[in-house]
This record gives structure tokens, sequence and C-alpha cells, in this order.
């Protein structure tokens, strides 16, 4: 049914569109039918249709692209889109697909910038350095300390459910406030900070210029290729018997531990997994500006990365990388503000700034999703998709 | 195969079971049934782990489970559905399905991230499980539909289809065909024997009606107020002075 529509909307998006009722190309091309498999592998492939596997190169293809068209300013500020997409997808692992609401994630993200920083900090710096540079080791390493901190939080999620989770997520992030910025010694202290770990993978320094480019398209393709690999893992994940035992959890609880689903166990799995993401992101993160301060890790981080999921789409994988560009990008507008609206100052000590129109938009965006579309803009473009293989009958 | 020994449980206050016994054999279709409230669901979740009983034993396969937690006993082979449907509701049918293989899957996380190897090949044998209980409990036409889509009798169907995805050794039904209509009625009963004749799967069924169980069950057990009324075959119990008792005093005696 949906077969010949889907290629229709395919082939109709790249040329002119045929006027409604005139067969497209008819003869030209024999219509296939994208929906029918012949193998059960066939059918649970990732990109189980010919106009997902185009769509996902082409996206491929421009994002490839985009480091020799932009300006610097852009792709540092996507690539620093892409590292939050990662921190989004894991964050989506544990509240979107296991239905755990963590207002933690900030936490979990610091571990892991603390974890790379100071392993491959300046041995001879003012703050914790070990001097091991490699991404092959600070990345896992981050990773996994913040998995480990996710293993311990987890039998909490064991005991609470729902906005008693939430709370005691939150406490998270005011306990990691309040150590990072009493231990300088690992975090330079309120207002100083300290550097960023140093992304160098097989003698390749991606901070600097090298043979991918400038400093910012090295970046730039580094952390597009990290979260091609996450985002691939969290599909993986999320098709495997693992992210159906999280459906299960979320929806019905003891029907999954009646099903055979150990509910402390999964809870856990679904904690450390988010956590490792959320690790590997926060040691990415600031490698983008080299620098990071110990008072970012606070609520506001938290409620970026829960605004991300919900406003990209709840248990989605593409959704929450949308989201997190759409949170990323957002400061880049309302900077603008200020010459639109006068009354808004680009100065932090005057109100109202930019700031805080950012929270306020933050929150509002959470509230307008919530309520119109819950499943975020994933959801639109379920709609686009639907009204598009429905075309010409629109109903 | 399955052994209830003098189970006592209480919920502050309320008495749900009081010293109930029984045993299923291989092969057996054994029936409970009872006016609502006298405890058929609270025998089930007692045996499925989901209460544990103040006192008495429930023995499955040799072992004591009483008590035990529900994934473990699960593992064990003790499969069940629920009065009111309790799927995965944003789930599709298949993945209802392949989730009632879970006890069967032996990769994890890791292999999971990466979708190759042993994961995959797990998951495709498991999809061809899952798709023959498509065929038998005729699935087809809703495979990829979330079920909270579905009508109420096709829910029905998919919980049982995701208890035979385990691949039990025991099977609970607690009122399969309640709030049902005549035909799906009739569709459910041809499944459930089915279910015994040709997997062979002993069974537990409850019903608060008498009608479907008479024609089914080879044992019925009779409750009343968490008790014991009588037990045996279904033309001894439906003959029973008792049971005609508590049907009539209870809120049965309409039908
Ligand atoms: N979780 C519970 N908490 C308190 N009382 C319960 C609970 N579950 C069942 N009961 C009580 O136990 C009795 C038996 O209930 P149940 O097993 O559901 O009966 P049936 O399935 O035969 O209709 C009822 O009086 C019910 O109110
Ligand atoms: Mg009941």
């Amino acid at each position: 049914m949906t077969g010949p529509r889907t290629a229709e909307a395919a082939t109709g998006s790249q040329g002119p569109r045929p006027a409604p009722g005139v067969p497209a190309r008819r003869g030209k091309r024999v219509r296939r039918r994208p929906l029918l498999h012949t193998s059960y592998g066939q059918d649970m492939a990732l990109l189980d249709t010919p106009a997902k596997r185009r769509w996902t190169l082409a996206l491929l293809a421009v994002a490839l692209l985009l480091p020799y068209v932009l300006v610097d300013e852009m792709l540092s500020l996507l690539a620093t889109a892409y590292v939050a997409a990662i921190g989004a997808v894991g964050l989506n692992i544990v509240t979107g697909y296991a239905g755990q609401v963590s207002l933690g994630h900030a936490f979990f993200l610091a571990i892991g910038a603390y974890t790379a920083a100071a392993i491959s900090g300046d041995p001879d710096g003012r703050v914790i350095g070990l001097g091991v540079t490699s991404m092959l080791v600070w990345l896992p390493a981050a990773g996994l300390a913040a998995a480990l901190a996710g293993l311990l939080v987890a039998p909490l999620a064991v005991r609470l459910r729902g906005l008693y989770l939430a709370v005691v997520t939150l406490g998270l992030v005011f306990l990691g406030e309040h150590v990072f910025k009493e231990w300088d010694h690992l975090t330079g202290g309120p207002g100083v900070g300290r550097p960023a770990a140093v992304p160098e993978l097989f003698g390749v320094r991606f901070d600097q210029a090298g043979p991918l480019g400038s400093r910012e398209q090295q970046l730039y393709l580094l952390m597009l290729v990290l979260l091609a690999v996450f985002a691939l893992g969290a599909r993986n994940l999320a098709r495997s018997r693992v992210g159906r035992a999280f459906a299960a959890v979320r929806d019905r609880d003891i029907a999954a531990a009646v099903m055979g689903v150990d509910l402390a166990r999964y809870k856990a799995l679904a904690f450390a997994i988010s956590s490792f993401y959320a690790g590997c992101a926060g040691a990415l993160l600031y490698t983008v500006a080299g620098f990071f301060d110990p008072g970012s890790f606070n609520l506001l981080l938290s409620v970026q990365f829960i605004a991300m999921v919900l406003i990209g789409g709840v248990a989605t994988v593409s959704g929450a990388i949308a989201g997190a560009l759409f949170i990323t990008l957002l400061p880049r507008l309302t900077r603008e503000l200020p010459a639109l609206a006068p009354f808004i100052s680009g100065d932090i000590t005057r109100t109202p700034n930019v700031f805080q129109v950012e929270t306020v938009l933050y929150g509002l965006l959470i509230i307008v999703f919530l309520v119109f579309e819950p499943r975020g803009l994933f959801g639109i473009w379920v709609r686009i998709r639907n009204y598009w293989k429905s075309w010409p009958f629109s109903y | 195969m399955l052994a209830v020994e003098d189970v006592h449980l209480r919920f502050d206050g309320v008495t749900a079971i009081d010293g109930v016994s029984f045993e299923v054999g291989p092969a057996e279709l054994f029936a409970v049934i009872g006016p609502n409230g006298a405890g058929k669901t609270s025998v089930f979740n007692v045996i499925s782990g989901v209460y544990r009983p103040q006192r008495g034993r429930v023995r499955f396969l040799g072992e004591d489970i009483a008590g035990r937690r529900p994934h473990r006993i699960a593992a064990m082979g003790l499969a069940r559905t629920f009065q009111n449907v309790e799927l995965f509701h944003n789930l599709t049918v298949l993945d209802n399905l392949m989730l009632g293989r879970h006890c069967h899957f032996r990769y994890g996380a890791l292999a999971a991230l990466a979708w190759l190897g042993r994961a995959r090949r797990e998951e495709l044998a498991a999809r061809a499980r899952a798709e023959d209980i498509v065929d038998f409990l005729e699935l087809e036409a809703w495979r990829r539909h979330p079920v909270r889509l579905l009508p109420y009798g096709i829910q029905k169907r998919v919980e049982l289809g995701r208890a035979l995805a385990m691949e039990p050794r025991l099977l609970l039904l607690d009122e399969p065909v309640a709030g049902m209509n005549l035909e799906e009625t009739e569709d459910m009963a041809r499944f459930v024997l089915d279910v015994r004749d040709e997997l062979g799967v002993p069974m537990v069924l409850v019903d608060h009606d008498m009608g479907l169980v008479m024609d089914l069950a080879d044992r019925v057990l009779a409750l009343d107020f968490g008790r014991p009324v009588a037990c045996g075959t279904p033309e001894r119990v439906q003959g029973d002075p008792e049971v005609i008792r508590a049907y009539l005093g209870g809120e049965e005696d309409r039908s």
C-alpha cells in the first residue's frame, strides 16, 4: 500500500513534480516494491527501504561536504552540536527507551569531561594531568568512568520511579557542582577552569590544522564520524533484545518481569549505557572550545539535554540528533536578538538579556512540544512523510 | 509439574487466598473457577512470583518457587497472560512476540551495540520462531501494528502469542475470553485446544464463568472467598452444591 508511494515521493522530490494524476515516468522504470522483503534479514535491516538508504546517503554526503562550504564559526558550532547529539542519544537510551527520567545527565557529562581532561592533561600543569593524549585511551576511559557512576546510581531507579527518580538524579547535579567547584586541583576552580582533553588520534592533533584541513574542519569531521558510530550503536541497541527489554520495562514493568526481564539488571544497564554516552560526550564537548569551567555542569545543562530529547522525539535516535542540533544552534539565533529587539541586551549583567531569553525559550519549547507534538521533531517529520505518502489525497 | 500446597495470601485486612492446594500434571488442562474476587488472579500472581505468599509452597519442576522473583520463574519456563491485557503498548505485535523470547537469547549488550555475528544470528532465528506464532495464531495482518491500536480481541490473542513465544513448560491463562463476544470466544477456545493438542503444553485456565471451562478443562478447582470449594472433573464440580451456592450467592446470578 505504502510501497509505490514511497518511491514516488523520493523520485518526485528530486525533480519537478508532475501534475496530480499524471503518472511519473511510467514505463521507464519498473516500479519495485520497497516493502517487499524476501528474507527476515532484509526485513530487519536498519535501512529497510531504498528510500531510507538514499536519504541516509544523501544526508551523509551533505554533512561530509559542509566543512568545505561553511565558515569556521559555523563548523565549530556544528561540531559542538554533533557532540551534544551523542549526549542526547545517550539520554534518550535511559529516558526515552527505558523510561527512567534522569535529570542527572550534566553530572555524567562532567565525570567524562574530567576523566578525559585529567588523563590527557599536561603532567607539569597546575591541574591534574597524566599526559596520555591518545583518544583511544581517554575516550573509552571517560565513558567507562561515567558508566560506573551510572551503575552506582541505578539502584535508586529500582526503588524510585517517575518524579522521585527525577528529583534524586537532580540531586546528583548539585552534588557534582559542589564537588567540582571545590576540587580545584582537578577542575581549576570556578572562573578559572582547565584545558579540555587533547583530541589526538594516531599522532594527528585534531585541534590543530592537519591532513583534513583547518582546525575547525578537522574537529568537525572527527565529531561527525564519532556521532555516526554512536548513533549506529544506539540504533542497533534499540532493535536488539536489550532495546525491547528497555521498552518493556518502560511500558509495563510487572509484565516485563513476568516475561523474564530482570528489572534491576536492565535499569542498571540503561543507566550504564546512557552514562557511557554522556561520559564520551562530556569528554569531547569542550575539545572544540579547548577550555572548560566547573560551573558548566549545572541544572541548565541537564535541562538542555532533556529539551533535546523531548523536542527531537522520545525514543528515536534521529530525533535526539535533530533535537541536539536545534538546541545547540538556537543560541546562535538568539544572539541576533539585540539587533532586532533593542530592549533585549547582549550583556549578561542587564535584564532582559539574551541568556535569559534562551532559558525561557527552552522552557517554552518543552511545554509547546509536550502539549502539541509529544513525538517531537520526529513526530512532525512522520506527519510530513505521511502527508506526502497519501498525496494528493491529504486527509 | 506444578504443585500448589496450602498457600495463604493476605493483604492488610483482606484474605485473598486461604489455604489453596492443587496439582497440575503434564499435558493437563486444569481450570480454576470462582466468582469475581474469589482469589483466582491472586493464585496466578503467587505462582508467577508477583506476590509472595505468607504461608505455603509452590513447587514447579521440583523446586519451591514461592517468593522467587518473577524473571527467575519465567526463565524456568513458566508463562502467563493477564486478565487485563498487559502488553507493551508502544511495541509492534512482532516486537511483543520477540520480547516473549527474551530468556532464549544469549547475547549481551556489547553484541547488541555492534549487531554482528551472534546477535544477528540469534535475532534472525528468533524472528523465524516469532513468525511461526504469527502463523499459528493467524496474526499476519497485524504484524507491524503497535498493539495499542489493535482491537481488544486481537490484543488478547497477541498476549497468548507472547506467552507461547517463551516456549513455556507451563502456561497460565487468566480469563482469556473475558469481555469477548461469542465469535472471539470460540476463536480463543480453538487456539487454547490447539496449544494443548499441537504443542502439548500443560495449562492452568482461569475463568469466572463456567461455560468455557466446562468444555475445555480436564479438571476444575472452584474457589470462593479464597477457599477451595470443590475440585474434580467438570461434571462433578458443576453439580457440587457448594459451587452452585457460591455462584447463586455471588454476583453471577444474573448470567
Ligand atoms: N494488590 C492487592 N491489594 C489489596 N487487595 C488485593 C490485591 N489484589 C487482590 N486483592 C484482593 O484479593 C481478593 C481476590 O482478588 P483476585 O485474586 O483479583 O480475584 P479474582 O481474580 O478471582 O477476581 C479481592 O478481594 C481483592 O480485592
Ligand atoms: Mg481475576
